[in-house]
């Protein structure tokens, strides 16, 4: 058990590491951000207790307090979720867009990195299983390019190929909202799903090379074993083998860099949603850049780092299950 | 004492002989040497009109290789002056990038102890907090529209250190249970010198390769951060040339303007293509088991 404690200290201390690192780029750097932006307020004409009480209210704690005041306000605001309100989208709590965006991410992110993760393992499996062949070849060659390519110039080639030769899927939003309405009816889940479709494949695609090149080199590392030369030699079906004896030896490394992945599959999502107009949390953060809305980023950059640390606390649990070495470690 | 018998002349000799030998690396070479010599040539045979001399629109010819864009201006020129930035960003920022790894990860895999647990909490810290993210608070709230390459490349490098400081720590804790470091042990070098002339030539390839990856991570973040418009406008910028042809030239929507979207997706894409072959060409360079495969 003493493992699962040193987890969850690990956990909230990246969490508070992460709202000490907006704090001290919103307020305690010099020329920090707050600063100019009660300056610019002031040179538009605005009074000086005007600006600090506008901007007091949108960062949900009292500029003009002693530092350490502020910062106490921050972390208390931070923990019990009062995030401030945004500076552009009508003076709208953060939390409700969050609440809002949360789940177009969670829904389009979580389909496209599963799926890639799964036909990765069954395609890596199959380049080891074939290694040296032309598929082979061919499959390391495409992953590669795959994983390369940066994943927002993915999401404007399947724009590309999609929306402008094909006309086929819509490139903003997350359902049509003038013809279908949200509940539970046909209509509504066929739009969501139309619209979801080309970010979705778009993570599909950007993810897929990775797993299958890291399933290839685990596999073709474990084929190397001598348990491998034993069941060989026992004279027992290559694909049996492959599956049942090779295959799930090597899957397990790749839950352990599916978990350290996940940050970086939710921060990507910033780009492709910002590509497809898509309303996630990713969205809002570009949009909150355009905004200039600074309110609004750090409450989103503080929830997208609970969230990926939430998440990746659930994949080492999920983990311990799968390899009991790790907690004994 | 006597330097390692390993003359650089012959050493890239042979380094250049395996990186040909493979197609796949031979290739990456090729695109990141031409890359390279787009970005210092281009400029003397390339003439940049920002002005707009030519007709609008125009498609794919000799005298404008990738057409023109919405105000009559070569695209093919505005790719050859986008060259320097992406790479000179990219490898300052790669530069700083290895420069904190490496620091943190060896000094974390030969202290061990109190140092390594707390070095190594950091990195951890550091690789769940998104980096991408990271980099557009620190655009928006601190660089704030500035186009200084230094500082750029260090706030890349600030969001882009802690995956490789874990790999090059780890490489550290496996080359100091080598025997030949044992016998420098033996002999009562200090840690010091057995980091210095044991360890540290053994880590190149590994830097090398984290080298390259970093100026891809920093390549996707640059072109990234252009994209969404949190640094500054520049029209030789390959993520704002996307930007621009997206936002105010409709390419998506008027197929004439979609040669200027095309060309800098096809520009960057093959760049990081062309890396990431050269990195495993590199590799091989240096890992001779990787050769036969």
């Amino acid at each position: 058990m003493k493992w699962i404690y040193k987890r969850l200290i690990t956990a909230f201390l990246t969490v508070f590491t992460t709202s000490n690192i907006i704090f001290f780029l919103i307020r305690l750097l010099p020329g920090n951000i707050i600063d100019a932006l009660i300056n610019e307020y002031i040179r538009l004409g605005m009074s000086y207790t005007d600006a600090y009480r506008l901007l007091s209210a949108n960062f949900g704690f009292q500029l003009n307090e002693p530092l350490h005041e502020q910062y106490i306000d921050y972390m208390v605001n931070l923990f019990t979720g009062n995030l401030g309100y945004s500076m552009a989208y009508n003076k709208m709590p953060v939390i409700s867009i969050i609440a809002q965006s949360i789940p177009w991410t969670v829904f389009t992110v979580s389909i496209g990195t599963i799926t890639a993760f799964f036909a990765g393992i069954l395609i890596g499996l199959l380049a080891a299983y074939k290694h040296g062949s032309f598929i082979d070849r061919f499959i390391t060659f495409f992953s590669t390019v795959s994983a390369a390519i940066p994943n927002y110039i993915i999401a404007y080639f399947l724009i590309i190929i999609f929306v402008i030769n094909f006309r086929k899927f819509p490139i903003a939003g997350a359902y049509d909202a003038a013809t279908v309405s949200p509940g539970f009816n046909i209509p509504f889940i066929a739009s969501v799903l139309r619209h979801a479709f080309l970010p979705i494949l778009s993570y599909f695609i950007a993810a897929s090379g990775s797993w299958i090149l890291y399933m290839r080199g685990n596999t073709v590392s474990v084929l190397g074993e001598d348990y491998v030369m034993a069941a060989k030699a026992r004279g027992l079906k290559s694909t049996r083998i492959v599956l049942m004896y090779v295959g799930r030896n090597a899957i397990l490394p790749l839950f352990t860099i599916l978990a350290i992945n996940l940050g970086y599959i939710l921060g990507g999502s910033t780009l492709i949603e910002s590509v497809f107009v898509y309303p996630g949390i990713g969205f809002f953060i570009s949009q909150s850049v355009r905004l200039r809305d600074h309110s609004l980023m750090q409450g989103l950059f503080f929830i997208l780092t609970v969230s990926i640390t939430v998440s990746n606390l659930l994949a080492d649990l999920l983990y311990s299950k799968l390899d009991p070495r790790v907690r004994f470690e | 004492m006597k330097r390692y018998g390993f003359s650089t002349f012959r050493g890239l000799k042979t380094a250049l002989r395996i990186i040909t030998s493979d197609k796949s690396s031979l290739f990456g070479f090729i695109v990141v040497m031409g890359y390279i010599l787009m970005a210092i040539m281009g400029p003397f045979f390339v003439t940049l009109d920002l002005v707009g001399k030519s007709k609008r629109y125009l498609p794919p010819s000799l005298q404008h290789p990738f057409g023109t864009d919405y105000l009559g201006r070569d695209i093919f020129a505005q790719i050859v002056y986008g060259a320097k930035d992406v790479l000179v960003i990219s490898f300052v920022a790669a530069i700083f990038t290895v420069a904190i790894s490496v620091a943190l990860g060896t000094t974390a895999g030969m202290t061990g102890g109190h140092v390594d647990a707390v070095l190594t909490f950091i990195t951890d810290i550091m690789l769940t907090i998104p980096g991408f993210p990271l980099l557009i608070v620190i655009a928006a709230t601190v660089l704030r529209g500035t186009s200084n390459i230094l500082i750029l490349g260090l706030a890349l490098a600030l969001t882009h250190w802690a995956t490789p400081a874990r790999s090059i720590r780890a490489q550290v804790l496996s080359l100091k249970q080598r025997e030949y470091v044992e016998a420098s042990r033996c002999m009562g070098f200090g840690k010091l010198r057995i980091m210095i002339y044991d360890i540290f030539p053994l880590l190149m390839p590994y830097i090398a390769v984290n080298m390259l990856l970093t100026m891809l991570g920093a390549i996707y973040s640059l072109v990234g951060l252009a994209l969404i418009g949190a640094i500054p406008w520049s029209e030789t910028n390959w993520g704002v040339m996307i930007n621009i042809a997206v936002v105010y030239a409709g390419a998506l929507s008027y197929p004439p303007s979609l040669q200027y979207l095309i060309a800098p997706l096809v520009t960057i894409a093959f760049l990081q293509v062309g890396i990431i072959s050269f990195s495993h060409g590199i590799e091989s360079v240096f890992n001779p088991r990787l050769r036969e495969l």
